[in-house]
């Protein structure tokens, strides 16, 4: 017979596996935006990404003697290998899916001890290593639309062919680069800055990062079934849009305006479902929304004064390492006590 | 009236209609009775009859003895054939002093004196005949209700707790429902004894008859009847207090510390019973409940019924219990016995299917912090669990353990399925034997140190008193001498003369 178990004895109907799906589910329309926007070269990327690390995970799940299945199947190692993926160039060669989805789910998570132990984001950590590591393909971009053959597409992602004819800039990279060249921003944005394309996201980027819409519409979908609040999404954005405004308005010709810098690299995929990673961010809403607020600035500082052109993934990481000094000083107020922890006085005649 | 607000809480399936339109139902009577000397927070009762004794219903088997503590009465009239151990109705099921009533079918009352006008009495009175009827708190946590009224003469508000915020139950429902204008007396009464002039009744939104009921039996007295949102845990005791008056209960205190005393309204009913018609406790109402019994219902069940025998009242099982549970399935105790007796804290019994529990296998916490949202009390349960986990005891207790009420919200809405309340509840243990052990050290300490000066001040007196009975001697001795000198003298002054 089962040993006695303890209270309570009801339990929501929820699990690690379904809050994974759920996250995974409001994944689904800006993947297949970015799968029809990019052609077959976003598709065999994302599918490497994600069967790297499966067989990565598992692999590793082995050399620790540890259940393979259940880790599997809560499904965290798929949703960080397509955060992954979404943010990764959608012509970039497989080996660069392969070696990010290995670093994520092998050196960002497992070796800290698997699901829950990790301090920093597995996506992100993978991100920046490849992005450090292989400066010329992680920031080779295409233009949208250009639906190359299956074959084509095959030796673009496994041949490395090259794609000299189809590359583009994206729009923070583009604005930096005519920066030092002089050129100020009422020029730079010219053709490249068009606000309804930027918000549907037919626009030069990552896989999965460009459509605004389709990423807020996630958000706001595990929002309305509770998986996430909106405090760190909110602040990011925020933080990213106050000095943006700010410092527009002191000079537009050097600093892009808030709506530019909502609308373009990776700051929608990362405020909806990097920044809300519930393991490497604080536990309290307060604290959320004070890591969000740090994300978004340093997103914004880094853009700005950075050497990098997007500054996502850096802001998200560093707020990672401040997580647990959030923690340790934002604590809710306990019942019968004061913020200090002291007991409320006793008061009959109150 | 205005509410406030309260942090936290969940929403489970609240499966109150199962039983929440069955009539509270009587059950035939037990052959036999199994009455436990403890059915409440503080002492064991003393047992004042022996085995053989004929008793009549209602009268006193065991008196209260200590400061806390309340008496226990015999169920029905019958003889008493044992006092001996015999499984209590807790998880361990481990055998507790109890005496065995054979029932002689007559459940016949002592004789009891009814009270035209129970306001005649003094307060005092009042509460003195609560003690002596053994009532104890029904909503579950069974302290002595007697000594509540002695601790909060002169609080501003009575709050009358008819939450019952616990899916399943609906004990508190139907008692309300049948029963109102009996348990306004009893508030009245409660009110009369601790001369409070404010009293807030709480019934949660989900319970519009019971409401309805009240409202019409409160209606001319001060009684107000509040609907309150349905929540979990609104049917807490810092809950409601913090919902009805805004007002919170200082940690490590108690509600008169801040002007307040809370009575479940079952309590009440208890009361009214007890003061008018001179009854003792010895029955209480009882939801009989959960997907594995064929006719969930409510009974009033005499203290001492063997649980099995309410189980055939609800018709039986349906199908195989997964787990069979004692008040409710939030902060309710798994038993595995079915022979165990109602007691005075018995507000229902759960035959329960695998899928009404929905427990899984404990997975990694991903922090996601929903722990946090659902905790009413503003603990962060999953940093709890992982410092005890790592047995930092001192850790846990800085984060607030000894705040925790033990609801169970935050292990409701895990999605780990973390046993986190067990986590909370093993280390308050630990705790609580860690401090034990520590006062045991101390009162030893203080034995070895009384005993070194009892040694000290008996060598100290040993000594005072050989010296006094040295200088006594000498002083004889010398006594002795001068009357010899003197004698000596005398002689020789005799002799000279």
């Amino acid at each position: 017979m089962n040993p006695i178990a303890h209270s309570p004895h009801a339990h929501a109907p929820i699990s690690i596996g379904k809050v994974m799906g759920t996250v995974l589910l409001a994944l689904v329309p800006a993947t297949l935006f970015g799968f029809w926007l990019y052609g077959w070269p976003a598709v065999n990327l994302w599918a490497v990404s994600l069967i790297a690390a499966i067989v990565g995970e598992a692999f590793v799940l082995r050399l620790q003697s540890r259940a393979v299945k259940p880790a599997l199947m809560d499904g965290s190692g798929i949703l960080t290998a397509w955060l992954l993926a979404l943010s990764l160039p959608p012509y970039a060669p497989w080996w660069i899916a392969v070696l990010g989805s290995l670093f994520a789910v092998i050196i960002g998570k497992q070796i800290f001890g698997g699901l829950g132990q990790n301090v920093f984001n597995p996506a992100m950590a993978a991100r920046v290593m490849l992005l450090i590591s292989f400066p010329l393909e992680m920031t080779t971009w295409v233009a949208p639309l250009q639906s190359p053959g299956l074959l084509d597409s095959l030796r673009i992602t496994f041949m490395s062919q090259p794609i000299d004819g189809m590359a583009s800039a994206s729009l923070l990279g583009h604005v930096k680069t005519e920066f030092t060249r002089g050129i100020g921003l009422d020029q730079a944005l010219v053709g490249h800055y068009v606000p309804l394309d930027m918000l549907w996201g037919s626009r030069v980027g990552s896989l999965g990062e460009t459509t605004a819409v389709l990423l807020l519409l996630g958000g706001l979908f595990l929002i309305a079934k509770r998986i996430f609040t909106w405090h760190a999404p909110v602040a990011m954005l925020i933080g990213v849009a106050v000095p943006a405004l700010v410092f527009n308005m002191i000079d537009g010709n050097h600093y892009a305006g808030p709506m530019v810098h909502l609308l373009s690299g990776g700051l929608m995929l990362a405020a909806f479902f990097i920044v809300t990673d519930p393991v490497t961010s604080p536990n309290t809403a307060l604290g959320q929304f004070i890591f969000g607020l740090g994300c978004g600035l340093l997103t914004w500082i880094i853009r700005t004064w950075g050497g990098y052109p997007e500054g996502v993934a850096f802001a998200v990481l560093l707020m990672n390492a401040a997580t647990p000094i959030i923690d340790q000083y934002v604590k809710p107020r306990i019942y019968g006590r004061d913020r200090k922890g002291a007991a409320l006085p006793a008061n009959k005649e109150a | 009236m205005k509410l406030f607000d309260l942090r936290g809480g969940v929403h489970p399936e609240g499966r109150k209609d199962l039983s929440a339109e069955c009539p509270i139902r009587s059950v035939p009577l037990p052959k036999t009775l199994y009455v436990p000397l403890q059915q409440h927070i503080g002492a064991p009762a003393a047992p004042v009859v022996q085995v053989g004794d004929h008793v009549l219903k209602g009268q006193l088997l065991a008196h209260a003895q200590g400061a806390v503590s309340a008496p226990v009465h015999a169920p029905t009239s019958g003889v008493i054939t044992a006092l001996g151990d015999y499984a209590a109705p807790h998880p361990s099921g481990l055998p507790v002093p109890t005496f065995t009533l054979e029932s002689d079918g007559e459940d016949k009352w002592i004789s009891t004196e009814t009270l035209d006008d129970p306001f005649a009495l003094s307060p005092e009175d009042i509460a003195a005949r609560v003690s002596a009827a053994g009532i104890v708190g029904l909503g579950g946590a069974t302290f002595p209700s007697a000594l509540k009224l002695n601790l909060s003469r002169g609080v501003r508000t009575l709050i009358m707790n008819g939450g019952e915020c616990e899916p399943y139950l609906t004990c508190d429902d139907r008692i309300m429902r049948e029963r109102a204008v009996q348990i306004v007396e009893g508030i009245r009464l409660i009110a009369y004894t601790v001369g409070t002039q404010e009293v807030l009744v709480g019934i949660e939104d989900n319970k519009p008859a019971a409401i309805a009921a009240m409202q019409a039996a409160a209606r001319g007295s001060s009684v107000q009847v509040i609907a309150m949102p349905s929540m979990y845990p609104m049917g807490s005791e810092k809950q409601i207090v913090q919902v009805l008056t805004g007002k919170e209960i200082p940690a490590g205190g108690r509600p008169a510390d801040i002007g307040v005393l809370v009575h479940n309204v079952a309590t009440a009913y208890a009361v009214q019973q007890a003061i008018r018609y001179g009854r003792p406790l010895v029955s209480r109402i009882v939801t009989l409940s959960g997907g594995a019994l064929k006719t969930p219902c409510n009974v009033e069940a005499l203290i001492g019924t063997p649980v099995e025998e309410l189980i055939a009242v609800a018709g039986g099982y349906a199908q195989p219990a997964a787990r069979m549970v004692l008040g409710g399935p939030m902060m309710g105790q798994q038993f595995a016995n079915t022979g165990v007796p109602v007691v005075k804290g018995t507000s229902g019994v759960l035959a329960l299917t695998a899928s009404e529990i929905g427990q899984a296998e404990p997975s990694p916490c991903i922090r996601c912090s929903t722990c946090v949202r659902a905790c009413p009390v503003g603990l962060l349960p999953l940093e709890m669990a992982a410092h005890i986990r790592a047995s930092d005891l001192t850790g846990a207790v800085n984060l607030g353990l000894k705040d925790c009420i033990a609801c169970g919200s935050c292990s409701y809405v895990c999605p780990a399925h973390i046993p986190l309340v067990h986590f909370f509840n093993y280390a308050k243990g630990d705790l609580a034997a860690q401090e034990r052990a520590k006062l045991k050290l101390e009162a030893t300490k203080k034995l070895a140190e009384a005993r070194t000066e009892r040694i000290a001040r008996i060598e100290r007196e040993r000594a005072e008193a050989m010296a006094k009975r040295k200088a006594a001697r000498e002083a004889k001795e010398r006594a002795a001498k001068e009357a010899a000198a003197q004698k000596a003298q005398d002689q020789a002054a005799s002799e000279a003369a």
